[in-house]
């Protein structure tokens, strides 16, 4: 009788402990949205974007260097843009200084799609092809984009570009073609395959790291924490846009 | 008299044509290239009659819900439909996606957007095929 009672609290104990290790293993699954996050970025092909996801970048205009463009070479390969700079031409990312004519401040930015939470280039769309995806990208759908160019007037950031000529040997991943308004996507087929957009990657790559992309709804993330722990700005913030790319140091 | 004639006459020409064009069908049917796969994502048949619907219910969603599936991708299609002798499916009127719109005489615009071949890594031969020459291409 004795043995088996002491047999009986073991197998009590081990219950006990089982039960604790597993207590321990769903705080973790559902512990501050870590996996949760986690899950959401590296979505499966077959589910839809989500609005639990919103896509930002930060720069960080102290460490962009001068004369750098990197960004912008690292765009242009991707997405199958020639580089040139005319006013014909398409720009989805551009180098700017800026100067503050009071004090003589010099800034060197890159200035891209700012991809808004209300953006403006969506409000004007008259066929509905400038939009805004769930998870906060913002990208024109050529099916449906007759050209009218009115989104390049609507967006203050300056961030559209018109194809004025026939395109031919597009990358498969980018399909660009004459008639449409076109702008940065993020990379949006990279960023579906939880990869950083091109811009950011080259960044990285030349040291530089003055740019920083991530999931804003995340807490977790580097780019919501770095934005919770110093200030930054967003470009024409009187607009009230909430924009999606945000500066630090100017 | 005249009236009797002119009817002859054109039933003539409605059997010539009927001929003709029975001919046409005979002969002239469009030969497709074999796809680099095993078998096509669905069946021939209902390929050749909703591809289109496929590619449009696809686009939307790929587009504007970011579901990425590979099965009805139009990448998907030209990876593997991509001519061995030009590398594209869409640079001669023997490609495999203008084989049949030649013959049935219906414009696609995909391609001024579109890759007409699989990425470059695949394929032989990227120097500038132009894309269909000498025939009318959309909006050109």
């Amino acid at each position: 009788m004795h043995e088996h009672e002491t047999q009986e609290s073991t197998q009590m104990e081990d219950r006990r402990a089982f039960l604790k290790a597993g207590a321990v293993a769903a705080g973790a699954a559902v512990a501050p949205g870590v996996l949760l996050y986690g899950v959401a970025q590296a979505r499966a092909p077959e589910d839809a974007a989500s609005d639990k996801v919103r896509w930002g970048m930060l720069i960080d205009t102290r460490k962009c260097a001068s004369g750098c463009d990197e960004c912008v070479t690292a765009c242009n390969t991707e997405n199958g843009l020639e580089g040139k700079t005319g006013p014909q031409d398409s720009q989805w990312i551009r180098k700017l200084n800026i100067r503050n004519l009071q004090t003589g401040a010099e800034h060197n930015l890159p200035m891209l799609c700012q991809h808004c939470e209300h953006p403006p280039c969506v409000d004007v769309c008259p066929t509905g092809a400038s939009m805004r995806r769930a998870d906060g990208i913002v990208l024109v759908d050529r099916h449906i984009c007759i050209g009218c160019r009115y989104c390049m007037m609507a967006c203050p950031y300056k961030a559209r570009s018109f194809v004025h000529e026939p395109l031919t040997d597009q990358n498969p991943d980018v399909p660009r073609g004459k008639g449409c308004v076109e702008s940065c996507t993020f990379c949006v087929q990279r960023v579906d395959r939880d990869e950083q957009p091109a811009c950011v990657e080259a960044c990285n790559a030349s040291g530089h790291q003055a740019m920083l992309f991530g999931d804003l709804n995340n807490p977790e993330s580097d780019i919501a924490r770095a934005l919770r722990t110093y200030a930054s700005t967003e470009v024409r913030g009187d607009l009230g846009l909430n924009t999606g790319v945000r500066y630090q140091g100017i | 008299m005249g009236s009797w004639l002119r009817l002859a006459a054109s039933i003539g020409a409605a059997a010539f044509l009927a001929v003709t064009s029975l001919q046409a069908v005979a002969s002239g049917a469009p030969k497709l290239e074999r796809g680099k796969g095993e078998r096509c994502v669905e069946d021939v048949e209902y390929m050749k009659r909703h591809h289109p619907n496929l590619l449009k219910h696809h686009r939307d969603d790929a587009l504007r819900r970011g579901i990425r599936t590979p099965k009805h991708s139009l990448k998907g299609c030209v990876e593997c439909h991509a001519s061995e002798r030009t590398g594209s499916v869409a640079a001669s009127k023997e490609d495999f996606c203008m084989a049949c719109h030649v013959y049935a005489a219906v414009k696609v615009d995909c391609w001024e957007c579109h890759a007409t071949r699989p990425k470059a890594s695949s394929s032989p031969d990227r120097r500038a095929l132009p894309l269909m020459p000498g025939l009318p291409s959309g909006g050109q």
